[in-house]
């Protein structure tokens, strides 16, 4: 059992019974002691070579994504099926869980259950030490880096090996993803180059000694690198995009094929998948294959998809296990509203149209979760005790752009209010809260009002045009907020001297 | 409470407030029919279906060549050979005509002799055929029964001659997904296909050619001609950009 989250919340649907795992994720080891967000996003900013990276990047692929969502006659009917879709398996998770164990076991598949990371992390760990290995390959996968898997097979002495570039980019450079689609989004070429020059001789196949900046060619390198890796390894392991219950399929979309290498090669396969991660039948592959791609690289479709239904004789692994993972999540679906945060399909399009991620970049959010998404979904799976949990509901100007750009229609502006409100809640009264009562005191009264501009114009004329950044005693509101130098005239004082004599 | 036991306990206080039943329930499989709907238009929209799959095919930087059953052997045989290919692995069951043309020069290494990965990774070509493909997305869909290969066989290997019968061509996604549908206790793996691998992790520039074939050439082999009917494809037309 995992040790206990001493001070977090019950879930609000787990009854007495149910104390003995806690309902809220553990923050993994990497995040313990983020800095609230601000703070964190200060650190990042001062960095104009992420800054310019990013722009670039988050600005390319959401005009390829704009482009081919144009292409599709009614968009929003899909969107509208793909969140029904989600819908439906997790207003009945249960039913669809048990559906998916059961044609998953039919076909040949061992299927596990985890609680938490400790749990999936030993599961995997036992398997992987069954077959005497000393190294995995990986296939990219949100939900194994959120466990933290590849430090728990390292503490057990095996190696995992990312293999799709960007993670193999993250890996040799000692470094942390910061997008949930292209992890290394915040190097460039240059950067890349050096990582592959000076890390790849460490740990297996060389870089080329004239390798260029030159994107085919880092490619090719990594090509070279990790072909040596997938031909002799024995065991792999992945997570899934979708799991299908009614047919006991796991589908894995990627581009590079290095997903396909992982999931054909080696003799045994684990895959780590989020209970959410459920489909409730095969036909809803339809929307969800359409809006995927489209919303995630912006292609019509990813080069490259991979189904399969437990083992298959004679092709591919013959040894294929399964865990499904809480990790926090049965507490989010608890939440009538929040529960819609768990229809994530981790496209990544909310980071890219998200003015505060292009800025800031992923690392702080302090989670595998960055951007829109992971300011609604780290909050409520890890509960709001930590400094960076509590202030990430704060990490959005609140545009809706995040919404528009999700294929699954999440509300994320409505999820961040609400989550707004209950920080505010928890943390009792503030001066921020005393300040917004008086606020709200003063404009509901006319007479007030004036009383107020006539008193702000002598503030006015004190701080004399000069920009003020911080009010004493409203410190943590003021602080990211600049405020111009209140004038020295209200509007109702200019009219009147203005037009003092038109009257006649 | 074993961790199964708890996690569905769990999952099922917390939808406590839902009253509807499961739209699937337990139930095998939903009726068929559900999605779908262009799978087998006839004439022009058939046409377009066929241009728009290899346009898409094409954009997608993969070789696309139309052409007709009896000429099947001279185009792979020339493509094989345009290509520098002097060896190619074939799948069981492949239609043993396809490959007759093929000159001395290059090499088969029938499936069932491929025992290894590395076997594999020395071979510099791979045909099969399909079993589905989308116009739409420009995808081609392999579940790997006869003349497909098991699957690593269309991945270790640097290039993938594909042949896809016109009837096979499906205009979208949804068509696709009902044509795959897996009937009970009859799964196969799936590998869908739409261009070379690719990657775009740096810069976000598009790079061809990471782990899976660099090189993927699709031949759209013509229905046979309906007798007393005009055939409306002959030749081999139009090559994508490569």
């Amino acid at each position: 059992m995992s040790p206990d989250a001493a001070g977090h919340g019950q879930a609000p649907g787990a009854g007495a019974g149910h104390a003995a795992y806690p309902p809220l994720q553990v923050t993994s080891p990497t995040f313990v002691g983020m800095p609230k967000f601000p703070k964190a996003a200060r650190a990042e900013l001062a960095n104009a070579q992420q800054r310019r990276n990013l722009r670039h990047a988050t600005h390319t692929i959401r005009d390829k994504r704009a482009q081919v969502v144009a292409e599709v006659d009614d968009w929003e009917a899909l969107r509208v099926k793909g969140a029904d879709a989600k819908d439906e398996a997790l207003t009945h998770l249960a039913d669809y869980l048990e559906r998916l164990e059961e044609r998953l076991t039919a076909n040949g598949a061992v299927v596990h259950w985890a609680r938490d990371a400790a749990e999936a992390n030993r599961i995997v760990v036992d398997i992987v030490r069954s077959k005497e290995v000393q190294e995995v390959v990986k296939v990219k996968s949100m939900v194994t880096q959120e466990i933290e898997l590849n430090e728990a097979l390292e503490a057990a002495g095996v190696s995992a090996w990312e293999t799709d570039l960007a993670e193999l980019i993250v890996q040799l450079g000692h470094d942390r993803p910061s997008h949930i689609l292209v992890p290394a989004i915040h190097r460039n070429r240059k950067e890349i180059r050096d990582i592959f020059l000076r890390e790849m001789g460490q740990v297996g196949r060389p870089a080329p000694d004239d390798l260029t900046d030159d994107p085919a060619r880092l490619a090719e390198a990594a090509r070279l690198h990790l072909r040596e890796k997938f031909m002799r390894a024995r065991v792999a392991i992945s997570g899934a995009n979708f799991a299908v219950a009614d047919s006991g399929t796991l589908v894995v979309v990627e581009s590079e094929g290095n997903g396909r290498m992982c999931l054909t090669l080696p003799e045994t396969l684990i895959s780590v998948v989020g209970i959410e991660k459920v489909l409730p039948t095969w036909d809803d592959l339809s929307a969800m294959l359409q809006l995927l791609p489209r919303s995630s690289t912006g292609e019509r479709m990813n080069p490259y998809t991979t189904m399969w239904t437990g083992v298959h004789e004679g092709d591919g692994p013959q040894e294929v296990h399964v865990v499904l993972l809480d990790n926090g999540r049965s507490h989010v679906l608890a939440d009538r509203l929040g529960r819609q945060a768990l229809r994530c399909i981790r496209c990544s399009a909310c980071l890219n149209v998200c003015p505060v991620y292009e800025r800031t970049g992923g690392h702080a959010y302090g989670s595998v979760y960055p951007g829109p998404i992971g300011a609604v979904l780290n909050p409520q799976l890890r509960g709001t005790a930590s400094d960076i949990d509590r202030s990430l509901p704060y990490a959005s100007s609140l545009c809706g752009a995040c919404f528009d750009a999700c294929p699954v229609r999440i509300n994320i502006p409505e999820l961040l209010v609400e989550l707004r409100g209950k920080a505010v809640e928890e943390s009792g009264p503030t001066p921020e809260s005393a300040a917004m009562k008086a606020a709200a005191w003063v404009l509901s009264d006319p007479r007030r009002l004036a009383t107020a501009q006539k008193a702000a114009t002598i503030a006015g004329r004190l701080t004399r045009g000069r920009t003020i950044r911080s009010v004493p005693g409203l410190g943590a509101w003021t602080n990211a907020r600049d405020l111009p130098s209140p004038p020295t005239e209200t509007f109702r004082q200019w009219w009147v001297r203005e037009h003092r004599n038109e009257d006649s | 409470m074993s961790a199964r036991d708890e996690i569905l306990s769990r999952v099922r206080d917390a939808v406590a407030d839902v009253t509807t039943p499961p739209r699937a329930g337990t139930v095998v499989s939903s009726s068929a029919g559900a999605a779908g709907s262009g799978d087998r238009a006839e004439g022009p929209a058939r046409d377009e279906t066929l241009v728009l799959f290899a346009e898409n095919v094409a954009d997608y930087r993969a070789t696309v060549l139309r052409t007709t059953g009896e000429k099947v052997p001279g185009v792979l045989a020339d493509v094989l050979v345009g290509l520098g290919c002097r060896s190619v692995v074939v799948p069981t069951g492949l239609d043993p005509a396809w490959l007759s043309r093929l000159p001395d020069t290059v090499t088969t290494l029938a499936e069932s002799e491929a025992t290894s990965h590395r076997q594999l990774d020395a071979v510099d070509a791979v045909v099969t055929a399909s079993s589905v493909a989308i116009a739409v997305t420009g995808t081609i869909v392999l579940d790997h029964d006869t003349g497909q290969g098991r699957r690593e066989l269309t991945l270790v290997p640097d290039t993938h001659v594909c042949v896809v019968a016109e009837g096979d061509v499906v205009h979208d996604v949804s068509d696709a997904v009902a044509r795959l549908r897996p009937g009970p206790g009859s799964a196969r793996p799936l590998t869908w296909i739409s261009g070379p691998s690719a990657t775009s992790d740096i810069e976000l520039q598009r790079v061809e050619g990471v782990h899976g074939p660099r090189t993927l050439v699709v031949v759209i082999v013509a229905d046979p001609p309906v007798p007393g009917g005009a055939t409306s494809h002959a030749a081999a037309v139009g090559e994508g950009g490569h």
